[in-house]
């Protein structure tokens, strides 16, 4: 028998015993799992009774005829559609203005980028209390300009814009670290060649390097934005429990709502499914879009 | 001692005339503007502080003032950390942080190195799973975990708390670019120079491995200090509550004593920010490593 060949077998026996403990996990908290939603998707199990049997696709059916899934929808889109462009812009802005300067950068990277070390569920609460409807400091600077009082997270109207606000708040500073490092990463160069082209004024020079050049941040940034806003729970849970009206109820905590308070765990499951196949979505269109952009 | 620190006049002089000549209108108005943005970000930090040392009357008072008229700061505090069982939930989050961090590096440090640097049979698909599984959040395998946590009669203990995060497939990758981009050479040398395989790891990988270990390491802590998810599922008891979960008692109906409302906010989030304050460089690389999650 060669060296070499006992080496291999060595090394390769070597190899199974140093990844059987994180494959034996990943087996029991992903891939089992992964395959008992969907099975359990598939009947009309609950926790309450032990007696349970297979339902086909009726969860599904279900959840396509479902009001309440319909109104969860609804509201995560329009939670999602105040949330998203300001959470690209407004980091992106901030660190296009931030990344060239001397004085302060590190200060103004410090503050911005508290919250999102702060632990949400805690700051959530600081929240509610500045935008108490009758005695929060926002409605107190509202008033002072004349506009007045909003019950901010009390009404139907204003709940989802409020929530956005909150998780703003929360991610700019993440959103804005990442771009920076983005923004790092371009060679001086780029700028020197555009500047020869005749991209003198700084909008010109956004628009031929920066852009081009931050695209697969911009994808980075973009996609998993969009899977935080699809997956907002922590505010909700503390501060609207899904209220008023059920004006707040998104994706997430409807799904939860089912699985561990009315222990339906047939259609939770079915919700799970679903949840997993937006997710899939999400990181297929950043794979796409990271090719594209790579080129 | 202080002349030798004070610039000689002309080039301070020249210094001061180029920071003029940038101080343009723009640049002072854009300067402004990121102040007033930082002040919002922080504000709320200022307000949970200052409330904090407030008797209840004032916390909702007409005019905001940073420092109470009347200091009830000690009481508020001693409320907290003494009357209630707050050193409890801190020691709680403590140890399930700990213990999730011990494990994930544990499992996920050998079977990266395996990935990255040892041939066997289907390492292609263990690392095609590692990468698949990136994207699959606890929100979707909750609902097994929970029920087989229940039928063993786990839940509410420490163990279920930790459970589904002892495997971190993140770590795993991340760690498994590291090491790929570990020279062969020096492996190859040392395995000349008689090392056994283990000795290699143990002496020659584990150094190299610990800066992206302590971003990850600080990465993991901060998600699972602030998870509020899986402790609401599998924590049903006073003993167990983690600092972040403790925050749902406020929920909708704050604590009547509202001082002592936010000390508690406080003092939940307080160990978070002082892990930032102290460790801004790795835990801003521990952030933006997430840059290869998704």
């Amino acid at each position: 028998m060669s060296a070499t060949a006992s080496l291999h077998r060595r090394q390769s026996r070597l190899a199974y015993a140093m990844i059987a403990p994180a494959a034996l996990l990943i087996l029991l908290i992903y891939i089992g799992p992964m395959i008992s939603v969907v099975l359990a998707s598939a009947t009309d199990y609950s926790l309450i009774s032990d007696y349970w049997e297979w339902v086909g696709l009726d969860n599904y059916r279900q959840m396509f005829a479902d009001a309440q899934f319909g109104n969860a929808l609804r509201n995560t889109a329009i939670y999602a559609a105040v949330f998203l462009p300001c959470a690209f812009v407004i980091p992106l802005t901030l660190a296009i203005s931030i990344q060239n300067r001397k004085q302060f950068r590190s200060l103004f990277e410090i503050l911005y980028f508290m919250p999102v070390t702060s632990t949400l569920t805690a700051m959530a609460l600081v929240w509610s209390a500045l935008m108490d409807s009758r005695q929060g400091i926002l409605n107190q600077w509202l008033s002072t300009i004349g506009i007045g009082p909003v019950n901010f997270l009390g009404s139907p109207e204003a709940v989802l814009f409020s929530l956005a606000g909150i998780s703003l708040w929360a991610i700019i500073g993440f959103n804005m670290v990442l771009f920076m490092a983005g923004l790092t990463a371009i060679p001086r160069s780029l700028y020197d060649a555009a500047k020869i082209d005749g991209a003198d004024h700084p909008v010109d020079e956004f628009l031929r390097v920066t852009w081009p050049a931050l695209a697969p941040t911009s994808v980075f940034v973009a996609v998993t934005s969009s899977i935080t806003a699809f997956k907002l729970f922590d505010t909700v849970a503390v501060l609207t429990q899904g209220q008023p009206d059920h004006a707040s109820e998104v994706f997430l905590y409807l799904t939860f709502l089912e699985g561990f308070e009315y222990f339906n765990m047939g259609y939770a499951a079915a919700l799970s499914v679903f949840f997993l196949g937006v997710i899939f979505v999400f990181a297929l269109i950043q794979t796409l879009l990271a090719d594209r952009t790579a080129h | 001692m202080t002349d030798m620190i004070i610039p000689p006049p002309a080039v301070g002089l020249r210094r001061l005339r180029a920071a003029f000549k940038d101080l343009t209108l723009g640049r002072v108005c854009l300067t402004i503007v990121l102040l007033l943005g930082a002040c919002l970000m922080v504000f709320p930090f200022v307000w949970m502080l200052s409330s904090s040392l407030k008797p209840t009357s004032e916390v909702f008072d007409a005019d905001f003032r940073f420092w109470p008229r009347t200091f009830a700061g000690v009481q508020n505090y001693y409320d907290v950390l003494v009357t209630q069982p707050y050193l409890r939930y801190l020691l709680n989050s403590l140890i399930v942080c700990c213990g999730i961090l011990a494990v994930q590096l544990i499992t996920a440090v050998p079977a990266a190195y395996a990935l990255a640097k040892l041939k066997f049979r289907g390492s292609t698909i263990f690392l095609g799973t590692v990468i698949a599984c990136l994207t699959v959040p606890i929100n979707v395998t909750s609902i097994p975990i929970y029920l087989g946590l229940v039928k063993m009669g786990l839940l509410d203990t420490y163990f279920s708390m930790m459970f589904p995060f002892f495997v971190s497939v993140f770590a795993i990758f991340l760690f498994r670019q590291f090491f790929h981009s570990y020279p062969d050479s020096i492996i190859e040398a040392a395995r000349v120079d008689g090392f056994t395989e283990i000795e290699i790891v143990l002496r020659l990988i584990l150094p190299a491995v610990v800066p992206a270990a302590a971003a990850f390491s600080v990465f993991s802590f901060v998600a699972h200090w602030n998870d509020l998810y899986w402790p609401l599922i599998v924590v049903q008891s006073q003993e167990k509550m983690t600092a972040t979960l403790s925050m749902m008692q406020y929920r909708s109906t704050f604590d009547i004593n509202y001082g002592r409302t936010f000390a508690a906010a406080t003092i939940v989030t307080l160990p978070m920010m002082l892990v930032f304050l102290f460790a801004r460089r790795a835990f801003v690389r521990g952030i933006t490593m997430s840059g290869i999650k998704g």
